[in-house]
C-alpha cells in the first residue's frame, strides 16, 4: 500500500552534456512526474551538471536480485574470449 | 546634494526592493519547509531574488552618486526608505500563503522583465535579460504547486483560497501608476503598467482555471509601499534582516 505521507521515490538521471548519456545522480521524493523533475533540477543541476534529466519512479524499475548475482555474472568470468583481446593490431592503426 | 536622476532612482529601487524582500521572506523557509526537497526548492528561488537585487541595488547606488554601495541599500536603510510593493513583505503564513504570494509575484516579474529587455536604459534591459529566465522558473515552480494545491484535497484547497482572497487586494498596488513609473514610460525606460496588468490577468486566470480557483473580487483598495508606507510586517522582517550589519558594522566571512 501507497504511504499516503510520504511522496513516492525518484530516481534521477542527468546527462551532463550532450552526446554522453544520462547517469544515475540520485534519488529524491516528489508528488508527481512534473514535481520530480523541478526537484532534480534543484537538487542535482544547481551547479551546472547537466544539460539534460530524466526522472522514473523507482517502483517502475526492475532490478536484479543481489541473490542471483552468482547465477547472472559468475559465469561471464572464464570466458575472457568475449573480449576482444585477442587480435593483432596493425602497426599502422594508431588511435584504437 | 540631489541625486542626478531621483525618478530613475527610485525606479530602480522597487525593482531591487521588491525581489530583496520577497527572497528575505523565502529564505525564511529554510528549515521549515514541508519536504527537504521544497526546502532546497524555495532557496534556490530566494537566492534567484537576492542576486536580482544585488544587481538592481547596486545599480541604484550609481545613480544615486553618494557612494553607496548594494550592501548600504540592502542592509543599512529605514523602513520608510524600502519601495517595495506592499505583497512582497507580507508574511509567508502557511506553504499555500506563501506560494500564493509567490505565484501573483512571479507572473507579474515575468511579464515586467519580459518589457524591461527593451528599456530605452540598457543596464536594465541586461539586468532584466539575465532575470526573465529565473523568473520564467519561479513562475513554473509556484504555478505548478497552485495548481496542485488548488485542484488537490479539501483542506489544500481551501487555504489557498483563503490566501488568494487575502492577497488578492495587494495586487492592486503592482498596477497603481503614480509619478515616477509614468516619467519612467514616458521616457522607454519602463513599460506602462497598464499593459503588464493586462497579460499578467491573462497569466493568472489561465493558472485560476487550471487550479480550478475562482478569481477574487477586485477591490478598491490599495496599498502604498512603493511610496515607502508599508504594513506593519515589514519592520520585523528588516529587524531580523538588519541586525548582523547593524550590530557589526561593515562585518564579512
Amino acid at each position: 500500500m501507497e504511504d499516503k505521507h510520504q511522496w513516492p521515490l525518484y530516481e534521477v538521471f542527468v546527462r551532463s552534456r550532450g552526446g554522453l548519456d544520462h547517469k544515475h545522480a540520485g534519488s529524491l521524493h516528489a508528488a508527481d512526474a512534473r514535481m520530480a523533475l523541478e526537484h532534480a533540477r534543484d537538487l542535482y543541476t544547481r551547479r551546472e551538471e547537466g544539460v539534460s534529466i530524466w526522472v522514473v519512479r523507482s517502483t517502475d524499475i526492475t532490478a536484479s536480485d543481489p541473490r542471483d548475482a552468482d547465477s547472472l555474472f559468475e559465469p561471464a568470468r572464464d570466458k575472457v574470449y568475449r573480449h576482444p583481446t585477442f587480435y593483432d593490431i596493425p602497426n599502422e592503426v594508431k588511435t584504437l | 546634494m540631489r541625486v542626478r536622476d531621483e525618478d530613475l532612482f527610485r525606479y530602480v529601487l522597487r525593482l531591487g526592493d521588491l525581489s530583496l524582500v520577497l527572497g528575505q521572506r523565502l529564505g525564511q523557509w529554510v528549515g521549515h519547509s514541508p519536504a527537504l526537497e521544497e526546502d532546497l526548492g524555495l532557496a534556490n528561488v530566494a537566492l534567484d531574488l537576492l542576486g536580482q537585487a544585488r544587481l538592481f541595488l547596486s545599480y541604484a547606488g550609481e545613480i544615486e552618486g553618494r557612494g553607496r554601495g548594494e550592501d548600504q541599500l540592502a542592509f543599512l536603510r529605514e523602513h520608510g526608505e524600502y519601495l517595495n510593493p506592499t505583497l512582497a513583505e507580507q508574511p509567508n503564513g502557511d506553504f499555500g500563503r506563501t506560494i500564493v504570494r509567490q505565484v501573483l509575484i512571479d507572473a507579474f516579474q515575468l511579464e515586467l522583465y519580459e518589457r524591461l529587455t527593451s528599456s530605452s536604459d540598457e543596464r536594465l534591459a541586461e539586468i532584466a535579460a539575465k532575470a526573465v529566465k529565473e523568473t520564467r522558473y519561479h513562475l513554473r515552480y509556484s504555478g505548478g504547486w497552485l495548481v496542485r494545491l488548488g485542484d488537490g484535497t479539501e483542506e489544500s484547497r481551501a487555504r489557498v483560497s483563503s490566501a488568494l482572497e487575502h492577497l488578492w487586494s495587494y495586487t492592486v498596488e503592482l498596477f497603481a501608476e503614480d509619478e515616477v513609473d509614468h516619467a519612467m514610460a514616458e521616457r522607454g525606460v519602463a513599460p506602462r503598467l497598464a499593459d503588464v496588468q493586462k497579460t499578467w490577468s491573462g497569466h493568472i486566470d489561465a493558472l485560476l482555471a487550471e487550479a480550478t480557483l475562482e478569481r477574487p473580487r477586485e477591490r478598491p483598495y490599495s496599498w502604498f509601499g512603493k511610496q515607502g508606507a508599508h504594513s506593519e510586517h515589514l519592520g520585523y522582517m528588516l529587524a531580523e534582516m538588519q541586525y548582523l550589519q547593524r550590530t557589526y558594522p561593515g562585518a564579512r566571512w
